[in-house]
């Protein structure tokens, strides 16, 4: 199957025309059939995770023309690499864990919601499989209109204000962006570039005063959707007004689309930029790290606590994308994925905490762990890898990280961001000990029931993963890394050579170290990727 | 001038102006037969005149492709010309199918409404082939005039005949302006024919030295940019917008506004490129002002149809932004905006009427509140309007706006792109607004009034097939766009 990454990215559409002829309060029925949705999606994924070669090639590439119009072409480009690759596979493994999440929190309005969800998992995907810079726009913007939909019809009490925040914030930040890529098209088309296509992007060369500018509009972008400090107030409003399918959405996937942008678009595209960039990005990764473990050790509400650890955990990410070497941004990458994971898994807690007791307050709990001895063990386990206990998947991407940071030119920023893994231990060991232990004195915790199976179903495929990653993580990086080392051989501009090149015409090529020949070769030469039909 | 009479005749090429021939006739004929239809049975007019406004569509498509003159050169066949009258035609089909319902709650279903939409019609289609600044008056006269009377059209309403009476004693004024424009032009060039204004501005040394041109090019701009409710000619709109009954409202906002941008396209393109500078300069001012003001007045509106008049004024705004690229990506994006902008807006306000009451026109955006849940497949069209206007993908309003900005960043005015598309974020507040109301708030009433009739349902089919369908697949629409300003 050529196409199956548009079979995969259009599938969740078909569900939702599905749905639309399923009348209106026959919710089994729409859960179900979301549901099912969703896991065909997966599992139409499986041949792409087995199909998936090691190497840094794009694969199951779809290349055809699209709009044709005027000084424009864009094409319906799609494929993935090895940096896509498991974003993808998280946002297919995740989806059917949300649609089981909101099987009885969300009551009303299920047939909306279920459509919502389903246009979601379109966008995510869209955008993480496309490889023409206006396809990604599209699929970026897109992914807003639902989540939008999701937080502000399904969400707490401040649903509109977190709705209208999370959407401008982001549209603001995205047509800014816009402006950037227009204005990069027209640069490519004076150097012969006919369309849109990310890869021909990539050889071009642009100086070193143009990339600045570019390179800020698109990482502002990207930077309101990691959320890096000082963008992300729109996160915390967002994550604790959304119901819990969004808010697991939200974190686990859409988050990454941030980091990916930086590691797909805003780095590779503009690499003296990024690396002129580097310690003021890496600057607001650690203030990010640093002040949301402080302002999450504060919180009263569980679920505030858990939405300023993902902008620190996005710290570290962030600080290990911009580290620039094989370690840093592996481990960034792998903590994307942990991240997706563990986060997702505590908004899932918080959801069945929330469902039971209508409450998130942190001092409403006490000693839950003697009434749901299942839950508390899946709480702890989860917190552990939240807080990167060895053995558990948060330890290696964070180890990573840290690794990178101090090989890199970035070695006082890791130092300081290390301390935010002790705060991170603090923060959330504190909030689980108020929650878990101690006096069981509140009478509304007494009558607690444990967690149901569908609840233990949905949980025991992110605690396998805890531990897969923890333990065995091999797998995952050796996808990632062909892709990787392009990626750090195309961005890496040694400081010597920035210095030389002041003429606009060369960025790229003469910076490659002579050690990676091959992966120069195939970075200024696409189209065998295309025509490849990689395994399919 | 000796003007040989036979050989004026010989240049007559009927075939040029048929789309206008057709709906003139027709125009003429509905209002004979007015008379003799009961009251009650005005809906056939409206089948009629969407019968004539059809063929006048095939009339306009079938000399796609094929330069033609006539009346001396004073009216042109041409692709621009074309492009324009289909977007005429495509507002007034919308209007004629969105009135009837709207004109029968508020008991004023005059039948002479359908001929004067069709008089406007021929006067915005005047305006968009006429090559001469004549036969462009003579449009504008013929279009403002017929408007005059349709945003008074509710006669028993103070609303609609404030409406009517400040459209028309402001629309005059600005008519002086644009004559004594043509006057000063004529004067130095002693020509009304634009495609000789151009070659005489051509042989000039230095036209822009020459101030009785200056003031002649800018009066004649100013008389348009009145038109198309650009900032600081912006002033009628809101009050026009709220008191003319709704679905004129609809019409107003997307007709006469392209036809507005036709003949300013014509004009400045063709006979004042020789200014170029001087004109960029004065509209690269104006669109950020329009923008601006539009926007940011609409965010505080309450009044759902004076929101969508100040949106109006922002999206000339855009509009101008292409203008001030005045290449091939900004003028065609120009077309194809105006062609989206005829669809999402017309559909937008076809909602406003059906959630409207008898006797409360002017509802605003709290009404909306609950609809989403009662009405859901009502709220999801109007939300595909108000993304499509506020420029989200993939709508028809994004690839245009994508379009129009572009072309201002192909020229360079990447400031100007910039402001565009901040504007454009702060008029999703508005937008969303109304979303906010129709998804987020519960109910307060059962929307049990809420009927949709077949002819505003078929308004509702059309618009939103415009707004969709080509933001997914835009390339045809503009190319044709492309096709069209190629030829000015």
């Amino acid at each position: 199957m050529s196409n199956i990454l548009s079979v995969m990215t259009f599938l969740p559409v078909v569900g939702v025309l599905l749905l639309l002829f399923i009348p209106k309060g026959n919710n089994g029925v729409l859960r179900s059939v979301a549901l099912v949705t969703t896991l065909v999606t997966f599992l139409v994924t499986l041949p792409v995770l087995t199909g998936f070669q090691t190497n840094a090639d794009f694969q199951f590439v779809e290349n055809v023309p699209w709009i044709a119009a005027g000084p424009f072409a864009m094409r319906y480009n799609i494929g993935i690499d090895g940096i896509s690759f498991w974003l993808v596979i998280l946002t297919n493994f995740i989806m059917p864990i949300a649609v089981l999440s909101t099987w009885t929190a969300v009551e009303e309005n299920v047939k909306e919601y279920m459509i919502c969800l389903l246009l979601l998992q379109t966008g995510m995907l869209g955008a993480f499989v496309s490889l023409d810079l206006f396809l990604f726009y599209i699929f970026w913007e897109v992914m807003l209109i639902p989540m939008y939909f999701i937080i502000g019809i399904w969400g707490g009490k401040n649903r509109v204000y977190a709705a209208v925040k999370f959407f401008i914030y982001t549209m603001a930040g995205s047509l800014l962006m816009l402006v950037a890529l227009i204005y990069l098209y027209f640069l490519g088309s004076k150097a012969g570039i006919t369309d849109f296509s990310l890869l021909h992007f990539f050889d071009l060369k642009v100086d070193p005063g143009t990339q600045t500018w570019l390179f800020a509009a698109f990482a502002l972008a990207f930077a309101i959707k990691v959320p890096m400090f000082p963008l992300h107030t729109w996160l915390p409003d967002a994550h604790t007004e959304a119901p819990t399918a969004g808010s697991v959405i939200l974190a686990a996937i859409m988050l990454k689309m941030g980091t990916y942008g930086y590691i797909r678009f805003a780095m590779p595209l503009f690499p003296q930029a990024a690396n002129q960039f580097a310690p003021v990005i890496a600057t607001l990764a650690v203030i990010g790290i640093i002040y949301a473990a402080l302002v999450a050790m504060v919180q009263e509400d569980v679920k505030k606590l858990v939405a300023y650890s993902s902008v620190a955990h996005l710290g570290f990410v962030m600080l290990g994308l911009f580290a620039l070497n094989e370690e840093g941004v592996t481990g960034a990458l792998l903590q994307n994925l942990n991240h997706g994971i563990s986060t997702g898994a505590l908004f899932l807690i918080v959801g069945f905490v929330y469902e039971r007791r209508h409450t998130r307050l942190i001092t409403d709990f006490g000693g839950l762990s003697k009434q749901m001895p299942i839950f508390a063990t899946i709480f702890m386990i989860i917190t552990l890898s939240s807080v990167a206990l060895p053995g558990t998947n948060g330890f290696v991407g964070e180890f990573l990280i840290l690794v990178g940071g101090f090989e890199s030119s970035l070695r006082w920023w890791t130092i300081v961001a290390s301390s935010g893994v002790i705060f991170a231990a603090v923060y959330m060991l504190w909030m689980f000990q108020r929650v878990m232990f101690g006096e069981l004195d509140n009478p509304k915790n007494q009558k607690l029931e444990d967690l149901n199976a569908r609840e233990i179903i949905i949980m025991i495929p992110l605690l396998i993963m805890v531990f897969v990653l923890g333990v065995y993580p091999n797998p995952f990086i050796e996808k990632m890394t062909p892709s990787i080392k392009k990626v750090i051989a195309h961005t890496r501009v040694e400081p010597v050579i920035t210095a030389k090149v002041a003429a606009p015409a060369e960025v790229t090529a003469p910076v490659v170290p002579a050690a990676t020949p091959a992966q120069h070769e195939s970075a200024t030469e696409p189209q065998p990727a295309a025509e490849k039909p990689a395994g399919h | 001038m000796d003007i040989n009479v036979a050989q004026l005749f010989q240049t007559i090429n009927l075939n040029v102006i048929m789309p206008e021939v057709i709906l003139s006739v027709l125009g003429m004929a509905l209002l004979l037969v007015n008379v003799f239809i009961p009251s009650k049975s005005k809906v056939y007019l409206a089948w009629l005149s969407l019968v004539g406004i059809v063929g006048a569509g095939f009339a306009a498509v079938s000399g796609w492709g094929i330069h033609l003159e006539s009346f001396s050169g004073s009216v042109v066949q041409d692709n621009f010309a074309i492009f324009f009258k289909l977007i005429f035609l495509v507002a007034a089909g919308l209007a004629v199918l969105i009135s009837e319902q709207y004109m029968e709650r508020e008991n004023c279903n005059h039948g002479e409404l359908y001929p004067i939409i069709l008089f406007t019609t021929v006067g915005m289609m005047l305006l968009a082939s006429g090559t001469d600044l004549m036969t462009i008056f003579l449009g504008l006269e013929l279009m403002s005039i017929s408007l005059y009377i349709l945003a008074g059209f509710n006669r028993d309403n103070i609303k609609s005949t404030e409406a009517g009476m400040k459209y028309f004693l402001l629309g005059a004024f600005s008519t002086g302006f644009l004559l004594y424009g043509m006057a000063l032009v004529y004067g130095v060039t002693g020509t009304t024919r634009i495609s000789k204004i151009a070659t005489l501005i051509s042989q000039m040394s230095n036209p822009a030295d020459n101030s009785m041109l200056l003031i002649g090019m800018f009066l004649l701009l100013t008389g348009f940019l009145f038109k198309i409710a650009a900032a600081p000619f912006h002033m009628w709109t809101p009050d026009v917008y709220e008191g003319a009954p709704t679905p004129m409202t609809a019409f107003m906002s997307a007709g006469p506004k392209a036809a507005g941008f036709a003949a300013m396209l014509r004009l400045l393109l063709v006979a004042f490129p020789a200014m170029k500078a001087e004109w960029t300069d004065l509209l690269w001012i104006l669109a950020v002002l329009t923008m601006t003001v539009g926007n940011f007045t609409a965010l505080r509106q309450d009044n759902i149809k004076r929101m969508l008049a100040y949106s109006s004024i922002a999206h000339a705004g855009y509009a101008l932004v292409g203008f001030v690229a005045a290449n091939a990506t900004g003028t065609s994006g120009i077309l194809f905006y105006m062609l989206s902008y005829a669809f999402m807006n017309i559909g937008a306000f076809a909602v406003i009427i059906l959630v409207g009451k008898q006797g409360e026109p002017n509802g605003t955006v709290m009404d909306f509140a609950g609809l989403g849940m009662k009405r859901p497949l009502l709220a999801a069209t109007m939300t595909l309007f108000l993304f499509s206007l506020a420029g989200m993908p993939p709508t028809a309003g994004f690839i245009g706006k994508f379009y129009l900005f572009s072309g201002a960043v192909q020229e360079g005015y990447i400031w100007l792109a910039i402001i565009g598309v901040l504007n454009s974020a702060a008029s999703v507040y508005y937008y969303l607004r109304v979303i906010v109301y129709m998804y987020f708030k519960p109910s307060e009433q059962e929307f049990e009034w809420v009927t949709v009739t077949a002819p505003i349902a078929l308004a509702l089919v059309v618009s939103a097939a415009g707004t969709l369908i080509p933001g997914i697949i835009p390339s045809y629409i503009l190319q044709f766009a492309q096709q069209a300003v190629k030829l000015i």
